[in-house]
């Protein structure tokens, strides 16, 4: 009797951790979910992708500052790819067109998009125009206050064609950074390919000329030094699971 | 006076809430390693004052910084200035495995916040009565904690104090470092901003969250040594495996 209730027990054990497993893995989603990574720790990463877009309503603005809540905003991460002491960001394509004070500077867009091509800074500016002053979140576990100027990202999608099977944009960066960001982040209306912080042009160590800022994140999905967009149907983990193993989505 | 053993949801909740604690705190001092500064009010970082900093890895103080330059031409403008110390930072798995345990604690929690409330096992072993909430009862029970503790039965019934702090527990530092846990996220603020005016701002929120924690330590710390000090073998099995037995006595 004691041994017939302890196998049904742990029967029921087992079949409780297989269906959660099964539902994180995605079977109750037809197309597969963004992180391709097979581990533990992503599941929960996963399961909190999920659960803020399924729970949240959907692009909310964030909270937007005055003029007098700027604060002061290290500069973290990579901060000159024109430095070629630097291997790890160095890039020679950068470093002339830094020498140029980025004149020669152009963005190019491809993938899913009816219009594949480049897009000088005027071509960008021509797209409309947004300012907002917002907090941006490291993963450190520091915040810091700014304001930017730039064109809305959906701005761009939309002038350059988003095709109806788009899923995924895909941000690359001069120093061999990327990110990649579903179409609720890309079309959110605060996130911005900026290119003026605090009513000056971007400083280089803050991502000069261009740089992307996902408001809804936390501040690694920003792509500085931006120089291709790429849209896909297909999720592309840009980052590539790097060293530091950040999860992709990172909402919290 | 009559021991009741413990329910097997109340077991389940407390097997799975022990774990994810256990990994929250690790994971959480990880985390507050690779920033161990705290601000009050919206944000803060390195180049802002800090309520106060912790010496716990080697970021405290490290003052690796480039020359700082100011965004502005008027004086007391704020600043920027490029990093140029490689800080210990363990983030990647560190992160992971804090919102991983955060999920099991949330899930866990809200399943035994409603078992207690429709069970009604708040409101016969959790909360204290009325009359009993006198700073005279409250300091007796304090000064019975100093002598020699007889065993107590595991399971409730429990003491003043005892009941007390599991309310707070479970009805205040819990929901609050949930909440501030929360309060940090873009996505979740963006949705639902009245948390950065509860919280006085993210990295108020911030601060709190760490007291929280502090606080709750403080809690699993005397737990544990008055789990210990009221007959650690029977109070472990109660809560574990096994029914509770009438402890046969030497005499």
């Amino acid at each position: 009797m004691k041994e017939k209730r302890l196998i049904n027990r742990r029967k029921a054990i087992a079949a409780g951790l297989t269906t959660i497993g099964g539902l994180l893995l995605s079977s109750c989603y037809k197309k597969p979910l963004p992180p391709t990574y097979g581990n533990i720790l992503r599941m929960g990463d996963v399961f909190t992708y999920l659960a803020q877009r399924t729970l949240l309503p959907r692009q909310r603005p964030v909270r937007q500052y005055q003029q007098s809540d700027i604060t002061s905003f290290p500069a973290t991460g990579n901060t000159n790819p024109a430095d070629p002491a630097i291997k790890a960001s160095y890039n020679k394509d950068y470093a002339q067109l830094k020498s140029n004070d980025f004149k020669d500077w152009s963005l190019i867009i491809e993938g899913l998009v009816a219009k594949p091509g480049k897009y000088t800074m005027d071509d960008l500016k021509k797209l409309g125009e947004r300012t907002q002053i917002t907090r941006h979140q490291c993963e450190e576990g520091w915040s810091a206050i700014a304001e930017w100027t730039g064109v809305p990202l959906a701005a761009l999608l939309q002038n350059a064609g988003i095709l109806h099977n788009a899923r995924f944009v895909s941000i690359y960066g001069y120093d061999n950074y990327a990110e990649s960001i579903d179409l609720l982040d890309a079309l959110h209306p605060q996130t911005i390919l900026a290119y003026n912080m605090n009513g000056s042009s971007l400083p280089l160590q803050h991502g000069a000329p261009v740089r992307l800022r996902v408001e809804t994140q936390i501040g690694y999905k920003s792509v500085k030094y931006v120089q291709r967009i790429a849209v896909t149907d297909k999720f592309i983990d840009a980052a590539g699971d790097g060293a530091a193993g950040w999860s992709w989505y990172t909402g919290i | 006076m009559a021991q009741l053993q413990h329910r097997r949801w109340v077991k389940g909740a407390h097997f799975i809430i022990t774990l994810s604690f256990v990994a929250l705190l690790f994971s959480g001092y990880v985390i507050l390693m690779s920033h161990p500064r705290l601000y009050w009010g919206q944000a803060g970082n390195d180049l802002t004052p800090a309520l106060f900093e912790l010496p716990i890895s080697r970021n405290y103080h490290h003052n690796g910084w480039d020359k700082s330059m100011p965004f502005y031409h008027q004086a007391g403008s704020p600043v920027s200035a490029a990093r140029t110390y490689d800080i210990f930072n363990q983030n990647g798995w560190g992160r992971s495995t804090h919102f991983l345990a955060a999920w099991f604690l949330v899930i866990t929690g809200v399943v035994y916040l409603l078992a207690g409330a429709f069970t009604g096992h708040f409101w016969r072993n959790l909360l204290p009565r009325l009359k009993e909430m006198r700073p005279g009862l409250y300091w007796r029970d304090f000064k019975a904690h100093f002598r020699k503790q007889t065993p107590a039965g595991p399971g409730p019934k429990y003491g003043l104090l005892q009941k007390t702090s599991y309310v707070l527990v479970i009805f205040v530092v819990l929901p609050v470092i949930v909440l501030t846990g929360l309060t940090m996220s873009p996505a979740i603020t963006a949705a639902h901003p009245m948390l950065l005016d509860m919280f006085f701002g993210e990295a108020s929120a911030r601060t709190i969250h760490f007291f929280a924690s502090a606080l709750l330590l403080l809690f699993v710390i005397v737990h544990v040594v008055m789990v210990v000090r009221s007959g650690f073998k029977q109070n472990i099995t109660a809560i574990t495996i096994g029914k509770y037995h009438e402890r046969k006595t030497a005499d």
